[in-house]
C-alpha cells in the first residue's frame, strides 16, 4: 500500500466516517473508495439491534407516567389538607424535631433514577452512540463499519429533524423506525415513512389540522395548520424559493388532512398513526399544477411521491449532501453529479451514496469542514474508546453544552451544518476533551494518533501531543488538533 | 420535557483519585499507632529549585537571576535553614516546617535519566528501575504487601478509588475503590495555551476564535492567570478549590475511624516551559493552590493528623536555568515534599550537589544526589512497617542497593 494509499484512507474515514478506529486506516489503504463502497453493503447497515419500545409504547409509557404523576399529586394535596386539618390539636410531628432536620440536612443525596421520558431517551441515545462506537469495536475485525452509514442516518435524521423537546418519548423511535429502515433505499419511501411517522405529525402540528370542510372541522368549528405541508415542501423536498406558491401550501395541506395520531393516552394503539378520514377536506386539490383526486390517504401518497421525483427535490438534497460531506461551498460539479444520479436512479438513496463516494470532487485534499459538535464527540469517543468509562449522561450534557443537544434542534431546518455555526464553540470543546480524556486509560497517545490521524497529523501536531504534560493532556490534545476537528 | 442543559461548570465533572484497600498495616495496629498514607503525585514536573530555592549557594542568584527566590525582594522567600528556603506562596506548609511536620529532601529524584513525561511518570508510579509497561504502582503492591487486617466494618475494608481512572501508583493486585468529587480537574490555562501555539502554526480560523474567546494573548504578555477570562480555561479560583476539593476529601476519608488508611491522588499542571511566573505567576499561583490543599488536608485529618504521612513527588525536576521564554524545561533533580504529624519534621535533607556548571546533570540540570525510593522505603518501613524484602523486590523492583531513609517519622 502507498503513502498516498494511507492519506487517502485517513481522509476518506474522517469526512465519510467519524474517523478511524483501530487499525482501519492500513486497513482500507489498498483501496479506500472500494472499502467505502462496500461499507454500503453491509448486511442490516443502519439498524440498531435493540430491545427498545417502539414509539407508540414509548408515548404511552410516558402518557400512563405523567397520569400516574399527576394522581400522586393530587392525593399528596388530599393528605396535607388532612393534615392541616389536625394540625391544631397535634403536639410537634416527629419531622419537625431538630434532630431530624439535621439527619435530613446530613443525608448524602439519594442518585435516583431520571423521570421515565428522559429514561427512554437515554437508552435511545446510547443505542445511537454505540452504533458509531461500541458495536464498531466489536465487529471492526469482522466486518469494518467504516462510519457511512452512520454519518448518513444522521444526516437525514437533521434533514427530517424533529424535536425532543415537543416530543420527548418518540425522538429516538422516530429515527430508528422511519429514518434507519431507508437511508439506503428510495428517498420516496423515506419521505412516505417521515411524513406520515406520528413524531413528524406531532412536531409540525398536523395532529391539529383538519378541513375546513371535513366532518370534524365544521362540527368543532375549525381548520387547517399548514406547518408540515410547508415544511415538507421548504425543507425537506423542493427547497425554499423554487417555485411553490401559498395556494400550493394551502391545497398540500388539505391533502394531508387525516395524517394523524391516535391521542397517546389511549391505552391500545395510542400514540400510533392513522388516518383518520373525519379530519380529511373533501374534495380534489391541486399542487404544483397537478390536481388529485379525493382519494382519501392515497391523495397524500400521490402528492409525496411527485415531491420525491422532482428535480428540484434532487437539486436541493444534492446540495445538501454536498456541503454536509465535502465542503461548505461545494463544487457545482459535485453537486450535479449528485442531482443527476438522484434523478436517473429515481432517488435510490445507496446509489446517490455511491457517486457521492466515487466522485473525485468528493476527495480534495483540503479538510476545510468543521465537524458538527455530535460529530466530534462521537469521533472522540470512537478513537479512545471512552465510550466504555463514560455514561451516556455526561455524553448528552457535553453535545448539549456544544449548542447541539441531541434531537432538540431549535427549529424545523435542524441544526446548521457550516463552520460559522460551530467555529465559536470550539473553545468550549476544551473542556470536553479534557472531561474525556480524563477518563480513558491510553498507554501510548502516539500510537493514538497514529491510529486517529495517520499521515493527515501535521509535525506540529505530532510535536504537541508528543510534548504533553501528561497522557490525558495528550489525548486532549489530539482530539483538538485541527486535523481531528476537521474533516 | 425540557433537558436540563448544563452550563460550563457543571460539566467540569468528577475526577482525582483516591483509594484504599482490605489491606492494613497491621504492625502499626499492635504498636497502638493507626497510621495514614497519602501519596501525591504531581504530574508534569515541578521545579524544585524554584519550589525550594538554595539561597544560601553562592551560585545561586547567578545561575537564576531576577527570577532567583532570596530573602530580600518584593516577594520574599520563606526561611527554612540558613541554605534554603520556600516558595513564598506556601505559608502553610512553611507553618507545618517550623511545627516539625515537613520534610524536604532536594536534590532527589527517580532512577529515570531520560526527559519524558509520559516515561517519567510511568516510572515514578510503577516503581520500576527502568520505564516498562506496569499494571501496577508501588502503593498498591507495598499494601497488597502487608497482613491483611481484618477490618471489623466491612466499608471501611473496601476498596476505594475517586474517579474513574486511578492513577497507576494506585493500581494492582489490592482492590480498588472510587469516589467522585463534585468537579473534575479542568482544562488548564496550559492546555489551552498548546493548542494555541498549536492553532497558530496550522489552522489561523481556529487560532483566532481560542484568541478572541480567551483573551489569551494579553495574559501570554503578562505571565499572570488571574486576567484570564472565561470562558476557555479555568481561573486560579478554581484550580484552587479543585486541589483542595481533591486532597481535603481524600483526608476526610482517610480520618474516619473505619476508613481507608492508604490513598494517593494525582494533581496536573506542574510543565512551565513558558512564564514559569515563579514568584507571582502560575508556578506561583498551582504552589499557593497546593500550599491550601495541604492546609485542607491537615484540618480535615483532625486528630489523625499525628498519624499522618503526605509525600508529594514528581517525575522529574526542570532545567537550572531559566529558558529563553522565562521558563524551565525538562530537568532531572527536584523536591520531593513530606507533610504530617507523624514526622520527624522541620529538616531538608539534602547531599547538596551544587550549582556551578560542572556540578549539573549534563551541565543543565540540578544533579541527582538522592534517590526518591529511598525516601518513599524509608516512610513505607517506618510508617506502615513495610517490610524490607517486600521494599526491596517487590515494591520498588531491584532496589536493594537502594537503602530505605530511616528515621523520617516519629515511629522511627
Amino acid at each position: 500500500m502507498t503513502a498516498r494509499g494511507q492519506e487517502a484512507a485517513a481522509l476518506g474515514l474522517h469526512r465519510f466516517g467519524f474517523g478511524p478506529v483501530g487499525d482501519q486506516i492500513a486497513i482500507i489503504a489498498g483501496d479506500p473508495r472500494g472499502a467505502l463502497l462496500a461499507d454500503l453493503d453491509r448486511a442490516f447497515a443502519g439498524a440498531l439491534a435493540n430491545d427498545l419500545p417502539s414509539s407508540g409504547e414509548a408515548a404511552r409509557m410516558v402518557s400512563d407516567f405523567q397520569a400516574e404523576r399527576r394522581a400522586e399529586q393530587k392525593l399528596a394535596l388530599r393528605v396535607q389538607k388532612a393534615g392541616d386539618a389536625d394540625s391544631q390539636s397535634e403536639t410537634m410531628s416527629p419531622v419537625t424535631s431538630d434532630l431530624a432536620k439535621a439527619a435530613i440536612a446530613d443525608a448524602p443525596p439519594v442518585p435516583g433514577k431520571p423521570p421515565l421520558p428522559q429514561q427512554i431517551i437515554q437508552s435511545e441515545a446510547k443505542a445511537r452512540f454505540d452504533a458509531v462506537t461500541g458495536v464498531a469495536r466489536m465487529n471492526a475485525a469482522a466486518a469494518p463499519d467504516l462510519g457511512l452509514v452512520e454519518r448518513l442516518v444522521w444526516f437525514w435524521s437533521n434533514h427530517f429533524c424533529i424535536s425532543a423537546d415537543k416530543i420527548p418519548a418518540m425522538a429516538g423511535a422516530y429515527e430508528r423506525e422511519a429514518i434507519r429502515p431507508h437511508v439506503l433505499r428510495r428517498f420516496a419511501d423515506l419521505l412516505l415513512a417521515v411524513e406520515s411517522h406520528p413524531a413528524m405529525l406531532f412536531y409540525l402540528d398536523n395532529v391539529e389540522s383538519m378541513g375546513a370542510d371535513s366532518i370534524a372541522g365544521i362540527n368543532r368549528d375549525k381548520g387547517l395548520n399548514e406547518n408540515l405541508a410547508r415544511e415538507t415542501l421548504e425543507l425537506h423536498t423542493l427547497g425554499v424559493r423554487s417555485g411553490y406558491t401559498q395556494a400550493d401550501v394551502t391545497s398540500f395541506a388539505n391533502v394531508l388532512t387525516g395524517w394523524t395520531w391516535i391521542n397517546p393516552d389511549q391505552p391500545d394503539r395510542g400514540g400510533e398513526f392513522i388516518y383518520n378520514k373525519r379530519l380529511h377536506e373533501p374534495g380534489e386539490q391541486t399542487v404544483l399544477g397537478k390536481t388529485y383526486p379525493d382519494t382519501g390517504m392515497a391523495q397524500g401518497r400521490a402528492v409525496l411521491a411527485d415531491l420525491a421525483r422532482s428535480p428540484a427535490t434532487a437539486q436541493h438534497i444534492a446540495q445538501k449532501l454536498a456541503v454536509h460531506f465535502v465542503a461548505d461551498d461545494p463544487p457545482s460539479t459535485l453537486v450535479a453529479k449528485l442531482a443527476k444520479s438522484f434523478r436517473d436512479s429515481d432517488g435510490d438513496l445507496k446509489e446517490v451514496a455511491k457517486t457521492l463516494v466515487s466522485a473525485d470532487e468528493s476527495w480534495t485534499p483540503q479538510r476545510q469542514k468543521l465537524k458538527s459538535p455530535a460529530e466530534w464527540i462521537a469521533g472522540a469517543l470512537r478513537l479512545t474508546g471512552a465510550q466504555d468509562t463514560i455514561p451516556i449522561g455526561p455524553i448528552m450534557n457535553a453535545q448539549a453544552a456544544l449548542g447541539a443537544p441531541l434531537w432538540r434542534p431549535p427549529a424545523p431546518n435542524g441544526y446548521a451544518d457550516t463552520e460559522a455555526a460551530w467555529i465559536d464553540g470550539v473553545p468550549h470543546r476544551i473542556d470536553v476533551a479534557n472531561q474525556f480524556a480524563g477518563r480513558v486509560r491510553v498507554a501510548d497517545p502516539l500510537a493514538l494518533l497514529e491510529a486517529g490521524l495517520g499521515p493527515l497529523a501535521s509535525a506540529e501536531t505530532r510535536n504537541t501531543v508528543a510534548r504533553a504534560e501528561t497522557r490525558n493532556q495528550a489525548v486532549a490534545l489530539l482530539v483538538m488538533s485541527p486535523e481531528f476537528l476537521r474533516r | 420535557m425540557r433537558l436540563h442543559a448544563p452550563s460550563r461548570r457543571e460539566l467540569l465533572l468528577a475526577s482525582g483519585t483516591l483509594f484504599a484497600w482490605a489491606y492494613l498495616p497491621r504492625l502499626a495496629l499492635a504498636e497502638g499507632r493507626d497510621p495514614r498514607f497519602l501519596a501525591i503525585i504531581l504530574r508534569g514536573a515541578l521545579d524544585g529549585l524554584a519550589t525550594v530555592a538554595p539561597v544560601g549557594d553562592p551560585d545561586w542568584v547567578g545561575l537564576r537571576g531576577d527570577n532567583a527566590l532570596t530573602f530580600e525582594g518584593k516577594a520574599p522567600a520563606l526561611k527554612l535553614t540558613d541554605f534554603f528556603a520556600l516558595n513564598p506562596a506556601m505559608p502553610n506548609l512553611h507553618g507545618m516546617f517550623q511545627a516539625n511536620e515537613a520534610i524536604v529532601v532536594h536534590a532527589c529524584a527517580t532512577p529515570y535519566r531520560e526527559r519524558s513525561h509520559f516515561d517519567g511518570q510511568d516510572l515514578l508510579e510503577s516503581g520500576l528501575p527502568k520505564p516498562a509497561a506496569s499494571q501496577s504502582g508501588w502503593l498498591n503492591r507495598a499494601l497488597a504487601g502487608l497482613a491483611p487486617g481484618g477490618r471489623v466494618d466491612p466499608k471501611g475494608s473496601r476498596v476505594f478509588a475517586v474517579g474513574p481512572v486511578t492513577p497507576l501508583v494506585a493500581r494492582g493486585p489490592a482492590p480498588v475503590l472510587s469516589w467522585s468529587p463534585q468537579r473534575i480537574q479542568p482544562a488548564s490555562d496550559d492546555t489551552v495555551a498548546r493548542l494555541l501555539d498549536l492553532y497558530r502554526h496550522s489552522d489561523a480560523k481556529l487560532a483566532s476564535v481560542l484568541e478572541d474567546n480567551s483573551k489569551l494573548s494579553a495574559i501570554e504578555q503578562s505571565g499572570d492567570m488571574a486576567m484570564r477570562q472565561k470562558p476557555g480555561g479555568p481561573g486560579p479560583a478554581q484550580v484552587r478549590a479543585y486541589f483542595s476539593e481533591a486532597a481535603g476529601n481524600a483526608a476526610k476519608f482517610l480520618a474516619q475511624p473505619a476508613g481507608p488508611r492508604l490513598g494517593a491522588l494525582a494533581l496536573d499542571g506542574w510543565d512551565t516551559h513558558v512564564n514559569e511566573g515563579i514568584a507571582t505567576g502560575r508556578l506561583s499561583q498551582l504552589l499557593g493552590a497546593l500550599d491550601d490543599a495541604l492546609l485542607a488536608i491537615k484540618t480535615n485529618m483532625g486528630a489523625a493528623w499525628k498519624d499522618t504521612v503526605v509525600a508529594l513527588s514528581t517525575e522529574f525536576g526542570r532545567t537550572a536555568h531559566i529558558n529563553g521564554t522565562d521558563g524551565t524545561d525538562h530537568g532531572t533533580a527536584t523536591v520531593a515534599l513530606l507533610a504530617g504529624g507523624a514526622l520527624k519534621g522541620g529538616r531538608v535533607i539534602a547531599d547538596w550537589p551544587g550549582l556551578k556548571s560542572a556540578d549539573l546533570y549534563e551541565n543543565r540540570d540540578l544533579k541527582p544526589t538522592t534517590d526518591l525510593r529511598a525516601v518513599l522505603k524509608g516512610v513505607l518501613k517506618d510508617h506502615l512497617r513495610a517490610d524490607d524484602r517486600a521494599l526491596a523486590q517487590n515494591v520498588f523492583p531491584g532496589s536493594a542497593d537502594v537503602k530505605p531513609m530511616t528515621g523520617l517519622t516519629t515511629s522511627s
